[in-house]
């Protein structure tokens, strides 16, 4: 019963960010590879992975500075019109460093702080001012999904109000903040709603395979431990970052029985389980989601096997993209770990997320409720239209 | 994330179905068969369901009769006036003798033959569950119980507190029982006038009903008539059902109204005679030559009329614009005759236009919407407005439908498709499209890097002019026939396709042969994109291409071009042949991947989101 102890799991956590994967990877990868992605190293998984503590926040920020004066240019003269020290990015960064609060929500924030400390003196001035602010957090980060909705969403929400009609300035931007504030408080409690809404589909006995580290999964599953439901979780190992293991540690801890599989053992081990749950890093407009890679695959072995498969995700990862296919996406690169030396001749497909598409999918469970995939269109229709 | 959110959740739309009672409690409408065999016997009845009072007695005498405690009670202090009417006033007391025997009759209408039993049953079931506690007696006839209630109580206004002073139950049923006499009494005075007339006895009864003193029972039967308006309501609710082309006596109609003199052709397929088909060839010169006979129809539309006949405007964005602007100088050159209003007039005038257009060619669905919008617009319009300012207005109005419906969509459509050419991809496109020309075009001015296949299929050839364009424009392309798609169709990354309509179970109405395009994709996995403006939906469910369609000249297929003799030469006289050209087809939505339209990609399953969201501010 080794994967019960957690410090086991942790012992092994740290001898692993100890020599630093990433920049090992870089630092042996880069002169053998002719083309070697690793230098665009998707920053929404830089993020992950640094709350994840795979990656120390030190090398973090080495990364940053290093990928930074493109970015540093990027909100400086959006910002050069208002009072210097204050910047969308820093603001977000700041947000961004408590490990609970999702991406999305810390940009929220940082869009909601725009408005407070802006000096605009017009309606359409201080939209355009969220627009830029919105715009910079967009760029600094475009491989993240749930950023660029969340930050499009805000957005919506925001100036779809009835702003307009109040003829005093000082009246409408304190309603602007005060829907910012609310939007916040809401994407900040989707987590709670959802564990709340998706507890009530794990019932006693069950055994359910999780893929991937998702917050929103693990508060489910927390909710539901606590609530009493005994249920077993088969985890898969998540290459090359191995959130598996991560998420066996954290199920551990409130002593929830796990098992951990290899990425390639869902299959096999697809009859003995009752349900799929998985996170999602975006949903798309046909329903479908676009998640850590190995998500499509154990769909289809679900689909194949009759089991359903749910998805928890909060609605500001709604995301108005239509991919088409699996390559028709923007590319999310990460490194891989073969811990071997590989030739340069042979390729290695970096790609960090697939596309999920609706048909394999059961349920969603989101802030708005359990929906359908074919709702989310909807809501996204009703909301951007 | 939206405040609508909940109230979308929390209001929980019951869909109630066929008779239900209006009543407070919820346990009355569930239907058992007791309450369901009296409620249906009207069916029998040649009255309207409006009128049928069954409905109304047969679920309180079962609530009785299962023992549901119905509150009337208080429902007999919250309307103290309407009841005590009803209780107190010697009128009602009288009511109650005269209705007596006319209960009995009302009751025989609902019951032709087997229902007879049934409701016989459910009236002693009444009797004795009714009165079993106050006369032990009980007697088989409900008018004798009635009566002999009222004789005890010693008449009107003693009864109220003897109500009271008696078990709630009896209370109840009393109440019950009066509704049921009132409404006896309404269905026999309506079937008395019923067989004079047919349709017109509704009517009345529902004025009767109107002045009514009876507050709370009027309140009922107004939410009964909301339910199920009369006849003539209901009628114009209905949507019209199509020309049937088999209906002989009704095509004779069509034929006196129409314009052009069409034969029928011979040799049609069995299945698709509901559809029109004509001899083709010669209605031109019959219509060019009766061109000073017909007085009503507008040069302008006799135009467009002649070159749909002709086959000059195939492109059906082309044939609604063009039907749309020969609708402007409609009305530009209309001046309302003495007497008659303009919203009315020209609204006539627009509908002899549209079905002279429609016996030139069928209509296509996108253009009936957009007729449905111009009348809408006309309805609209204020009768105290000056004449030339609503002319101008609703010229204006065509022009922005056009610009926004069509025009500016199509460039954001545009907009949206590109986005999916990629370099290096192969795009199959079948048939000609405007508006796929377009997306292609653009994607090539963009300096994308990608290759065409173009199919076609005859009798149309299409494909050529398309090919032709793209061919001009430096795109490498490659031409074949529907009869090679499953050959080429592994060299194909996405598919385009255009519609003619979308239905709203995602259903794509195309050109013939796109179904087949897009079930061969589907089974090579590759993506088809449908791009379709949002006003060539339709919120109709079509599951066939049986039902609507279009009928294309049985000549056309019978000919092979570039040869002198074909064997189909006389395919006419013989007997036992049938040729059949079909202009459009039906796509299910399970081989489509998306829809593109002005408003983004969306999926098939979400064609009705838009119909809701925007369609209803059209018309």
């Amino acid at each position: 019963m080794w994967w019960r102890s957690a410090s086991f799991i942790l012992d092994r956590n740290d001898n692993e960010s100890v020599p630093k994967p990433e920049s090992r990877l870089l630092s042996h990868m880069a002169p053998e590879n002719p083309n070697p992605p690793i230098n665009k190293i998707s920053a929404y998984y830089q993020t992950r992975a640094a709350h994840h503590a795979v990656v120390t926040s030190d090398w973090l920020a080495q990364a940053q500075a290093a990928v930074g004066p493109d970015q540093d240019a990027k909100p400086s003269d959006p910002d050069s019109s208002e009072k210097p020290p204050f910047s969308v990015i820093q603001e977000f960064n700041s947000w961004r460093k408590q490990p609970d609060l999702a991406e999305a929500v810390a940009a929220i924030r940082a869009l909601a702080s725009v408005i407070r400390s802006s000096e605009a003196n017009t309606i359409a001035e201080l939209q355009s001012e969220l627009k830029t602010a919105s715009d910079s957090l967009k760029s600094w980060d475009t491989t993240s999904i749930s950023l660029t909705a969340g930050c499009d969403l805000f957005m919506r929400y925001i100036t779809r109000t009835s702003a307009f009609e109040y003829e005093d300035f000082n009246s409408a931007k304190s309603r602007f903040l005060e829907r910012a504030e609310k939007f916040g408080e809401i994407s900040y409690k989707a987590r709670k709603i959802i564990a709340m809404l998706g507890q009530d589909f794990i019932f006693n006995g069950c055994t359910i395979l999780v893929h991937g580290f998702s917050r929103v999964v693990l508060e489910i599953l927390k909710t539901a431990a606590e609530s009493g439901k005994i249920f077993r979780v088969l985890c898969t190992e998540g290459r090359p970052d191995r959130t598996g293991l991560r998420f066996a540690n954290e199920l551990a801890k409130v002593d929830v029985p796990v098992k951990l599989l290899i990425d390639s053992a869902v299959a096999y081990s697809m009859d003995e389980v009752d349900m799929v749950f998985v996170g999602a890093d975006g949903v798309v407009e046909s329903g479908g989601i676009i998640n850590m890679m190995g998500t499509y695959q154990i769909a289809l072995v679900a689909k194949t096997m009759d089991k359903p498969v749910y998805v928890a995700a909060e609605s500001y990862k709604f995301a108005r993209l239509y991919p088409l296919d699996q390559k028709d996406m923007v590319p999310a690169v990460r490194a891989i770990d073969f811990g071997v030396p590989i030739p340069s001749k042979v390729e290695v497909e970096t790609s960090a997320r697939d596309y999920t598409p609706p048909q394999y999918l059961t349920l969603l469970f989101t802030d708005l409720g359990v929906l359908t995939p074919s709702v989310v269109s909807d809501e996204l229709i009703q909301l951007y239209l | 994330m939206d405040p609508r959110r909940p109230s979308r959740v929390i209001d929980p739309k019951v869909r109630k179905v066929g008779f239900f009672t209006p009543g407070p409690p919820p346990e009355r409408t569930r239907s058992s068969p007791a309450a369901t065999t009296p409620a249906q016997s009207p069916i029998s009845n040649p009255l309207s369901p409006v009128m049928i009072p069954p409905a109304r007695h047969a679920s309180d005498n079962l609530s009785r009769a299962v023992g549901v405690l119905v509150p009337t009670a208080s429902q007999l202090h919250v309307h103290p006036p309407a009841d005590s009417l009803q209780v107190g006033s010697y009128t009602l007391s009288d009511s109650g003798f005269s209705a007596s025997p006319t209960r009995s009759p009302s009751s025989r209408i609902g019951i032709d033959g087997e229902f007879s039993e049934d409701s016989a049953n459910w009236m002693k079931r009444d009797n004795s569950g009714r009165f079993a506690a106050a006369f032990p007696t009980g007697g088989p006839d409900l008018t004798q119980a009635i009566e002999a209630s009222n004789n005890e109580d010693g008449g009107d206004v003693a009864k109220e507190p003897s109500q009271k002073n008696s078990k709630p139950l009896k209370a109840k049923t009393t109440k019950a029982e009066r509704r049921a006499l009132q409404e006896a009494q309404r269905a026999a005075k309506a079937s008395a006038q019923a067989p004079a007339q047919t349709s017109k006895p509704v009517k009345q009864a529902n004025q009767k009903n109107d002045v009514s003193q009876l507050a709370s029972s009027s309140v009922v039967h107004e939410k009964k008539g909301g339910d199920k308006p009369p006849i003539k309501d209901r009628k114009k609710e209905m949507p019209r059902t199509r020309m049937q082309f088999d209906d002989k006596s009704r095509v004779e109609k069509a034929q006196k109204r129409s314009v052009i003199k069409q034969t029928e052709a011979r040799n049609r397929v069995e299945l698709f005679r509901h559809l029109p088909q004509y001899e083709r060839g010669n209605q031109l010169s019959d219509l060019g030559s009766s061109f000073f006979q017909i007085d009503d129809v507008h040069p302008a539309v006799y135009k467009v009329g002649l070159q749909f006949l002709a086959g000059d405007i195939m492109w059906s964005n082309a044939r609604c614009i063009a039907m749309l602007q020969a609708f402007q100088k409609v009305i530009e050159d209309y001046s309302t005759p003495p007497e008659k209003t303009l919203a009315i007039d020209l609204s006539a005038k627009i509908t002899t236009s549209v079905s002279f257009l429609n016996e030139c060619r069928p209509l296509s669905i996108s253009m009936g919407n957009a007729n449905r919008y111009l009348k809408a617009r006309i309805r609209k319009i204020n009768p105290a407005q000056d004449e030339s300012e609503a002319k101008t207005s609703l010229c204006l109005e065509i022009d922005h439908y056009i610009q926004a419906k069509i025009v500016l969509a199509d460039k954001q459509i545009v907009m949206h498709a590109v986005t999916k050419i990629c370099d290096g991809d192969v795009i199959l496109t079948y048939g000609s499209s405007s508006l796929i020309e377009m997306i292609i075009l653009h994607a090539h001015e963009l300096r994308r890097q990608f290759r065409v296949v173009i199919v076609d299929s005859r009798p149309n050839l299409e494909g050529q002019q398309l090919l032709r364009k793209l061919i001009e424009k430096g795109l490498s392309c490659t031409y074949t026939h529907i009869n090679a798609v499953s050959y080429i169709m592994h060299e194909a990354t996405k598919i385009f396709l255009g519609a003619a309509s979308v239905f709203s179970n995602g259903t794509v109405y195309s050109t013939v042969g796109s179904a087949c395009i897009a079930m061969v994709a589907d089974a090579y996995r590759v993506p088809v994109l449908v791009c379709c403006e949002s006003y060539k939906f339709h919120e109709r469910v079509q599951l066939d291409s049986i039902c609507s369609n279009e009928l294309g000249d049985p000549n056309v297929i019978s000919k092979v071009p570039g040869r002198k003799k074909n064997c189909l030469d006389d395919w006419a006289s013989k007997e036992n042949l049938q040729l059949l050209n079909l202009a459009y087809d039906v796509t299910p939505a399970d081989y489509v991947s998306t829809i593109v339209t002005e408003y983004g990609m969306i999926p098939p399953s979400s064609v009705p989101v838009i119909v809701r969201e925007f369609g209803q501010e059209l018309y």
